[in-house]
């Protein structure tokens, strides 16, 4: 635990990537294999389910440091992360912990799941007896899995290939998937043995970068190819060894959740990966996706909603065929197989291959883009010709090119604190519309201001705070922020009625008052029209 | 029997002997704890405060009116309000006061701290019936390691990035922290060089008798110098000034309390965070409320309430009351500036 919880410091208290990779580096180095193999798998955001309900943890820390709850709740405001309050409040440390950190995984928190709550809190006190202070902090982080230490996946694989000498594309394919934490995983991963033992290994996505200033600084248009932006589940659906696996982005196993697609494995070649996007889809048009939220929603699939959200894979690549890996062809050849397999699947499969968008100039291109939102379609991606299929988001092959967002002006009406970095900065807002002469809620927005941007919203909230509620403030409705989103829907859920999807502060407008915000009326108007 | 004090819109006043005790704003009579900003208001008459905080006001506002000097533990009557001053041990010339009248003892504390320092007296507790207590850090997340730690972090990293080329640049509060910081470091791990606002108050620190080691002043340094050596001592406003660029590759630094707080430390992207703060931790703030005796306890100056609550949860008599800054005065506010 001691090397770990040095690590943990060390990463904490640099911003600078090099530095974090070095760190890592010397800590895969040097620490047993199997320590290794659980520290990639918490630094890479993998972690055991909460083992703990916070509540019962939060009680514990609060008899041993000897405090109220209240004044647990506002030192835990002040500091803004759960972890840190606790190893904060927790009596001086007296010990050090010599144990590795796979005994302090393995034999003290993954048991917890089987034993009762006595055995639980006496073991928990136990060991945040046993520790020093920073090894309680990162011992809390393990159990409260709020593992944030501006560490990407990236820089772990980075810092793995500069510690065993193993290509950084092969490490990243290699984490990719089901495993587990173990010694053999450790030595595996770090070996320079290639041959892959996981069937239902995906490979990392390729992501696109956004479109900077206009399209035509893509130059000739003859050079890309151009494929509609959907809006849906990213998925590689797998096909190994008669098995099928649909895994997100999220790397998340979501096989069980779209028997659909399930069932489309069995139609695909022997040692087959498509990449695409799951939506949900009826008589060949996406449908909203709210509906997707729906069947997501689930832990039953009845006949019902499967008929009505039944769910396809658009395919748009092809990573392995014939069990070959295929990245490094070129897209066009991808292509071909892939409307290939498609085909061969049949028109009841559940699999359409994304149609290619065509166009003679850019000017038409931008035409056409007017349709996207009544397609349902966030805009379009280019696809550069004659490009490999990439590993993470890399400038240069694939863009998207978004439709414009929505927008609206609405008025800063709530405000509450942060976590983590904006820890005891007001930086979590709602915003009001007017509505015959009120203001009602109608989103929340945590992005888009710069720093400077927040700190003075953070000082107009404590200045012209009306009300609180715990941690929230009702503040004088005075500041104006045009808000950007992407997709409305009706919602009963919602005050407003109207609910919106990946809602932010795109502008600060200083030269609005209140008054001057958009009506619910306003904003009716852009909702699709009732079904 | 009437408060000794009370709080009007001008601050703490004694109408006794009618003066205030760190008023917000100008007026006939101020009797100052220590010279930061926050308990120094420019413009007053008159001004009664200890000797080596009569240099400071003098440096840091540019006080014009007459300003009487007074040695600690020395007494002064105002009015028939016997005055004294006693060390708070927060910086150099910081004091308590302590106010009599007709029997009735009230101690104001200003800001202070129980740990050792070289630069300053050190905190002398002060019996008394009522005590006015800063709450800077009133939160028991607050719990501050031995300063000897702190420094020797700081000795670590300077080498460290000695080793590594680069110079080390630690933010530090012009008035008080840089002083600690430059007392208690190692100065022969290499050259020490200042910015223009604190090489200013070294000055007084020495002629006072502080033993600061050599620093020279940034600014006049060669434009050959090799800083990869080199400490660098600025004040936290520095972060953003291309005065920084003339260093080439360096690593920065911060001393002060909130250092203790992670998200503080990132939000202001600095590399590294030592945790050594001039004010008192939450165990620090109740050994001085306990030792001062007092049967009444304001608090002020930072997490008030919490501290307040606490105190009355535990059998004193305590309330928070209003400080200086408009709205609140919290982490994000004195974030600004560790004062």
């Amino acid at each position: 635990m001691r090397a770990f919880a040095d690590l943990y410091a060390s990463l904490d208290e640099t911003t600078k990537t090099n530095e974090k990779i070095a760190a890592m580096s010397r800590y895969f180095g040097s620490a047993p294999p199997e320590d290794v193999a659980w520290t990639v798998h918490f630094l890479i955001g993998r972690r055991p389910k909460r083992l703990i309900p916070t509540g019962d943890l939060v009680a514990w820390a609060i008899d041993e440091a000897k405090i109220p709850e209240w004044l647990f709740g506002e030192s835990y405001q002040a500091v803004g992360d759960l972890a840190e309050t606790i190893a904060l409040l927790l009596p001086p440390a007296k010990a050090t912990s010599d144990k590795p950190l796979r005994y302090w995984v393995e034999e003290r928190l993954l048991p917890m799941r089987g034993w009762d709550d006595a055995a639980r809190r006496e073991s928990m006190i136990d060991a945040w007896r046993g520790m020093s202070e920073r090894q309680r902090f990162a011992w809390n982080k393990l159990i409260t899995g709020e593992f944030r230490v501006g560490v990407s996946q990236n820089l772990v694989v980075r810092a793995l290939a500069e510690a065993s000498g193993v290509e950084a594309n092969v490490l990243a394919h290699r984490l990719m998937g089901d495993w587990q934490p173990t010694a053999d995983f450790a030595t595996q991963i770090l070996g320079k043995e290639t041959a892959d033992a996981d069937v239902s290994r995906p490979y990392p996505f390729c992501l696109a970068y956004p479109l900077e200033g206009e399209v035509e600084s893509l130059g000739d248009m003859a050079d890309w190819q151009i494929e509609w932006k959907w809006d849906g589940i990213r998925s590689q659906l797998i096909r190994r060894e008669w098995r099928t696996f649909l895994w997100s982005r999220g790397e998340e196993l979501i096989t069980d959740r779209f028997p659909e697609l399930a069932a489309a494995g069995a139609l695909l070649p022997e040692g087959t990966v498509l990449d695409g996007e799951v939506l949900p889809w009826k008589d060949g048009a996406p449908l909203p996706f709210t509906q997707m939220q729906r069947r997501i929603g689930r832990k039953e699939l009845g006949a019902k909603i499967l008929a009505e959200v039944p769910v396809v894979l658009v395919v748009f690549d092809l990573l392995e065929c014939n069990r070959e890996d295929v990245r490094e062809r070129p897209i066009e050849w991808r292509r071909v197989e892939l409307e290939r397999i498609v085909a061969a699947a049949g028109p009841e499969s559940h699999l359409v291959a994304s149609p290619l968008v065509a166009g003679a100039s850019w000017e038409e291109l931008k035409n056409t883009r007017e349709q996207a939102r009544s397609r349902g379609v966030e805009g379009f991606m280019l696809k550069r010709r004659g490009s490999p299929y990439r590993v993470g988001r890399r400038v240069g092959d694939w863009c998207k090119w978004k439709i414009n967002p929505y927008s609206i002006d609405a008025v800063l009406i709530y405000a509450q604190p942060g976590s983590g970095r904006r820890a005891s900065l007001f930086t979590d807002y709602t915003f009001g519309i007017w509505d015959e002469g009120e203001l009602v809620p109608f989103a929340k927005a945590y992005s888009g201001l710069t720093d400077d941007e927040i700190r003075q919203v953070d000082a107009f909230v404590r200045n012209n705070t009306i009300e609180k509620f715990g941690p929230v403030r009702r503040v004088k409705p005075e500041l104006v922020f045009e808000l950007a989103f992407e997709a409305i829907q009706r919602s009963s859920r919602h005050r407003s009625g109207i609910a919106v999807r990946f809602p932010r502060m795109a502008r600060w407008r200083t030269d609005k008052k209140a008054a001057d915000a958009d009506t619910i009326e306003t904003i009716r108007a852009l909702l699709p029209p009732e079904p | 029997m009437d408060n000794l004090l009370q709080l009007n819109p001008n601050g703490l006043y004694c109408a006794a002997g009618d003066f205030y005790v760190d008023p917000w704003n100008p007026v006939e009579r101020a009797v100052i704890t220590h010279a930061h900003a926050d308990h120094l208001c420019a413009g007053s008459k008159s001004y009664l405060c200890t000797r080596p905080s009569e240099r400071l006001l003098r440096a840091r506002v540019g006080v014009e009116g007459a300003v009487a000097p007074l040695v600690y533990g020395d007494v002064r009557n105002i009015n028939g309000v016997d005055v004294s001053f006693h060390p708070a041990g927060h910086i150099l010339g910081s004091a308590q006061v302590r106010l009599e009248y007709q029997g009735q003892i009230w101690v104001v504390s200003g800001d202070y701290k129980l740990a050792p320092d070289p630069t300053c007296a050190a905190f002398e507790t002060v019996r008394c019936h009522a005590f006015v207590t800063e709450s800077t850090f009133g939160l028991p997340i607050f719990r501050w390691p031995q300063p000897d730690a702190a420094l020797d972090e700081i000795n670590a990293w300077w080498r460290a990035n000695q080793r590594a080329g680069k110079a080390s640049v630690l933010f530090a509060y012009p008035l008080g922290k840089a002083q600690r910081v430059l007392a208690g470091i190692n100065s022969s791990i290499g050259p020490v060089y200042t910015h223009g606002a604190i090489e200013q108050l070294n000055g007084i620190y020495r002629e006072c008798g502080s033993a600061l080691p050599a620093t020279q002043y940034a600014r006049s340094a060669s434009p050959k110098t090799d800083w990869t050596r080199a400490l660098i001592v600025a004040p936290p406003m520095a972060k953003k000034s291309p005065w920084l660029r003339r260093f080439g590759d360096f690593s920065t630094g911060m001393a002060s309390g909130w250092m203790g707080i992670r998200g503080t430390r990132r939000r202001r992207s600095i590399d590294r965070g030592f945790v050594l703060s001039d004010h008192a931790d939450w165990p620090a703030l109740l050994s001085a409320i306990r030792g001062s005796g007092a049967e009444r306890v304001w608090v002020t100056h930072g997490y008030r309430a919490p501290l307040a609550r606490w105190l009355a949860e535990n059998g004193v008599d305590a309330d928070a009351i209003e400080t200086r800054f408009e709205g609140e005065q919290d982490a994000q506010v004195a974030d600004q500036a560790d004062i």
